[in-house]
């Protein structure tokens, strides 16, 4: 078990910089999830931790010893990699026991070890196998068996679950929690799948074009995203982001002329300045017609997800999606809502930032124009 | 179209194309090698086994077979000692230069054998200025020591040291990059790798690597032709070749005997070498290849790049700087210094003597010829075989192969067993006509033209072609619109392979040549034979600039070819 510091880490391959100055501390024990699309950076910064990648800049140290410098050997970290890359010519056994090999331990107490991790993760029956005869949930079991058996300080996960099928992803993530809730050892998981971040997470870092867009507990991010990028990246179906244009200190002017009052005490905004309005899907209500405060969207279709529907609208000019629990009656034609001001997130449209706490609605109406 | 067979549209619509493939392989292959077989078994006129034996087992015929196999055995030892040494270096290490060492050392490979036969001849006869300059140069008059069984087996094993070069390449190609980065989070070192991660995955293609660096030593003419045959120490190849130039056709089905015989040992270890190369897992689409993973230290790094240089020197440079210094100076055995400097072998060869400039002249047009033809029918053939071979494949593949694979002695007694006969309805004989060379040097050579067009057809998607056909295009029209602008670079690579290997080849043109139709390697030899050697040696330097040239052009095209299209081209850079 460690506690790993990233101190301003950058790296570049040429002149092309794909790390821009990372800071981030993981404490002792802590699952973190390392989010982003591809291409952000995050299995780089990975791969750094393992020593597979060479630091241009900054540095990387576990316990408080900076491992720049050290071999990926000499770092006392454990892998698994996305492809699970088992050693096809070996057996299950010989897979999982090679780094005891490796490190010269008898054979008798080699056994013994493999054994005991292979009873962990459920793989006593197939010992003798290759990985070829191997299912895609079995060769994962054997990744992790292999991590595991070094008793390592820190787990790191470089998108192990993207392989397999929509089921089995879940099991193994479910696997996967288990374990660490076993093991208590500090690891660090790469993914792009903010489902998987959510449910596995003891803190996220959301990663964006090689820098930390945020990093909290997973319902932080959710309830306070501090970038359009984390609003819109976090959560399923999408935030709603509308545009808009501060045109008081109370209100604000979205692109086709409707207007929406917003609490001047609640809301840094200035007169002027280009904003987004975030609403999750989720959070609207839809209100019988003649309700207060409600605005009528245009259906355009449906999505029907079994436990809820996806109403897809148009507000004005943007697109608008409400989730609306089945139970209620099917939508057609136009739709009424109103959007709860404590739900309401509002975005600097140029930095991205958020501006403020939560908006206040008073009210939505369409201009003199529409 | 009826979709009656259950096939895919594309391998269905245009079947018709694979036709000439097949007519091909039927004359260029199956027809050569079934008139070799019927010839040796019919050795004293009727058809029967009894003689066939009776060839093989003659005295002189084991003693060539015994040649042919120490001479091998020892060659791929040293060959897979050099090469797989070369390949780990440039495989796992980050050594700057690599990609030059691969390309000269490959570069030693495509210099023709008889050539490198008489470089290091001269590198290690009395009159070699390398020895000379350090003071250990034998007395002169006294025999060459390179002329000897150990003489052949050093030349074979140094220059046949790159295909276990490039094999062992190929193979790390098919290494999932992950598995050594697995290995080290599991605390391996490089040697550990090396020993329980690369070797294992690839052992097939250690074993098929030594395999075909046997049969291209126990094939090979040239080399034991200048070392071998002045003192009587005769391969299969060579006892081949002394046969029919002492005696005519008339020993013709003896010959083919022993013809049969080469290509029966050659082909059965041909056959083990691909099942063992093939044995080897390889990579899946998501997974990527090996990249040089080891970073030597200063020191290492040195160590390396002087054991990379003098390799090539070994191998390269010092051979062909004596070629160079035997080629300068008045006669064979004068010390080059600033006096005895003369391009006068130059001139003889190059502008005076007949004999030399119709040869060059004859090498250029042959190889030019067929260079372009087989470039030119590549392109439908590797089309036809990949989307219409179907179950066939693999054999259309190997049967394709064939006539480069296994040893050019045997193309050429086969050929003169096809054409020696006039022609069915034409009347007249081929034999003895610039016109058998050209043939053979078409049924030898396309492999060549096939290997980087067939690469490049397996890398394109079928479903560019299939939006075609969607938007209407016939099979012939996806040819030429789709598939053809797509392996157009690979054509070029296959044609200037082709070039620079018919144009400097000895061994189908030694047996096939007649007065007006020498090749340059037919003059060379016989020059050398005559003890012209400094004649000789400024035909071989100007082969190897011809050589030299073609190559470079080739790594031009290399960035739009697939990786392996080109033969030397390292793991990439990581």
């Amino acid at each position: 078990m460690a506690e790993i510091a990233i101190r301003n880490v950058e790296k570049s391959y040429g002149k092309t910089a794909v790390l821009h100055g990372v800071d981030l501390q993981i404490a002792n024990g802590e699952f973190l999830v390392i989010l982003g699309p591809s291409g952000c950076g995050k299995s780089t910064l990975l791969r750094m931790i393992a020593g597979l990648e060479g630091i241009t800049q900054g540095e990387i140290a576990i316990d408080g010893r900076v491992v720049n410098a050290l071999e990926p050997r000499e770092r006392g970290c454990a892998m698994v990699f996305q492809n699970y890359a088992l050693y096809p010519h070996m057996t299950v056994a010989e897979n999982i026991g090679y780094a005891l090999k490796v490190a010269g331990l008898p054979k008798a107490e080699r056994d013994r070890r493999v054994a005991e991790i292979a009873q962990i993760v459920g793989l006593e029956a197939f010992l003798a196998r290759r990985p070829s005869e191997l299912s895609g949930g079995q060769r994962q079991r054997v990744a992790m068996g292999r991590a595991m058996i070094r008793e390592p300080k820190v787990f790191l996960f470089d998108e192990p679950l993207s392989n397999l099928d929509a089921k089995l992803r879940v099991q193994m993530r479910l696997e996967i929690r288990r374990l660490h809730q076993r093991l208590q050892a500090t690891s660090v998981f790469v993914t792009h799948d903010q489902i998987e971040a959510m449910s596995l997470a003891d803190r996220i870092v959301v990663m964006n074009q090689g820098r930390i867009e945020q990093a909290g507990p997973p319902r932080l991010l959710y309830a306070e995203p501090a970038t359009r990028f984390v609003a819109a990246f976090l959560g399923a179906p999408a935030m709603n982001l509308l545009p808009a244009t501060m045109i008081a200190k109370n209100r604000a002017r979205m692109t086709d002329g409707t207007e929406i009052s917003l609490d001047p005490e609640r809301f840094a905004a200035e007169i002027g300045q280009a904003v987004e309005i975030g609403i999750r899907p989720e959070d609207v209500m839809i209100v019988w017609p003649g309700s207060e405060g409600a605005h009528q969207v245009e259906v355009e279709f449906t999505e029907d997800m079994g436990s809820s529907r996806l109403i897809h609208t148009r507000l004005g000019a943007t697109e608008f999606t409400v989730l609306q629990p089945t139970a209620q009656i099917e939508a057609e034609g136009a739709l009424h809502i109103t959007l709860p001001e404590d739900a309401i997130h509002l975005f600097d449209a140029g930095t991205g930032r958020r501006l403020a706490g939560k908006a206040t609605l008073i009210g939505l109406r369409a201009s003199a124009a529409a | 179209m009826a979709h009656a067979t259950g096939r895919p549209f594309l391998e269905e619509e245009g079947r018709s194309l694979l036709l000439p493939v097949l007519v091909w392989i039927a004359l260029v292959t199956v027809l050569p090698l079934v008139a070799l077989a019927s010839a040796a078994l019919s050795i004293e006129g009727a058809p029967g086994l009894g003689p066939l034996v009776g060839e093989w087992m003659r005295p002189g015929t084991l003693r060539a077979v015994g040649n042919s196999l120490v001479t091998s055995g020892g060659a791929m030892l040293l060959s897979l000692v050099i090469g797989g040494g070369a390949a780990m270096i440039i495989g796992i290490a980050r050594i700057p230069g690599r990609r030059l060492f691969a390309l000269l050392f490959t570069l030693s490979m495509l210099i023709a054998p008889h050539v490198v036969a008489l470089a290091f001849k001269t590198m290690l006869g009395p009159a070699s200025p390398v020895l000379q300059a350090l003071g250990l140069a034998p007395p002169p008059g006294s025999p060459n020591p390179l002329v000897s069984l150990g003489g052949i087996v050093l030349v074979l094993g140094l220059h046949h040291a790159p295909i276990v070069m490039l094999t062992l390449l190929a193979g790390f190609r098919q290494v999932p990059h992950h598995l050594v980065e697995a290995a080290q989070m599991d605390g391996a070192r490089v040697w550990r790798i090396c020993r329980d991660i690369l070797f294992p995955l690839l052992a097939g293609h250690w074993l098929a690597a030594g395999l075909l660096a046997f049969v291209a030593a126990f094939g090979n003419f040239g080399i034991p032709a200048l070392l071998g045959l002045p003192i009587n120490i005769l391969t299969l190849p060579t006892l081949i070749y002394r046969e029919l130039t002492s005696f005519g056709p008339s020993v013709l089905t003896g010959v083919a005997g022993l013809a049969l015989l080469t290509m029966l040992i050659a082909g059965i270890i041909l056959l083990l070498a691909g099942r063992l190369q093939n044995r080897d897992a390889s990579l899946s689409d998501a997974e990527a290849p090996l990249r040089a993973f080891w970073k030597p230290g200063p020191a290492g790094t040195l160590a390396l790049i002087t054991l990379g240089a003098t390799l090539l020197l070994i191998a390269l440079v010092l051979p062909v700087l004596s070629l160079l210094a035997a080629s300068l100076v008045p006669s064979y055995g004068v010390p080059l210094t600033r006096d005895t400097l003369t391009w006068q072998a130059f001139g003889e060869v190059l502008l005076r003597q007949q004999a030399t400039r119709e040869a060059f002249l004859n090498s250029f047009r042959l190889a030019g010829l067929a260079a372009l033809l087989l470039g030119l029918l590549s392109i439908p053939f590797a089309f036809a075989m990949l989307r219409y071979g179907g179950r066939m494949r693999p054999a259309l593949l190997l049967l394709v192969d064939l006539p480069y694979a296994l040893p050019g002695i045997v193309v050429a007694i086969a050929m003169i067993l096809v054409f020696l006969k006039p022609l069915p309805i034409a009347g007249i004989s081929l034999y003895a006509t610039p016109w058998i060379i050209l043939l053979a040097y078409l049924v030898r050579f396309m492999p060549l033209a096939l290997k980087p067009t067939l690469a490049t057809m397996a890398m394109l998607s079928p479903s560019i072609e299939e939006a075609g056909a969607l938007c209407g295009a016939r099979a012939g029209r996806r040819l030429v619109d789709l598939v053809a602008p797509a392996l157009a670079p690979a054509m070029g690579a296959g044609i200037l392979m082709i070039f620079l290997m018919a144009f400097t080849e000895l061994t189908v043109s030694a047996l096939l040549w007649s007065a007006g139709s020498r090749t340059i390697g037919v003059v060379m030899y016989g020059l050398e034979e005559a003890g012209q050697t400094t004649e000789a040696s400024a035909i071989g330097i100007a082969t190897i600039a011809v050589v030299s040239l073609a190559m470079l052009l080739i790594d031009r095209l290399a960035p739009l070819l697939p990786p392996g299209a080109v033969p030397w081209k390292p793991v990439e850079d990581g």
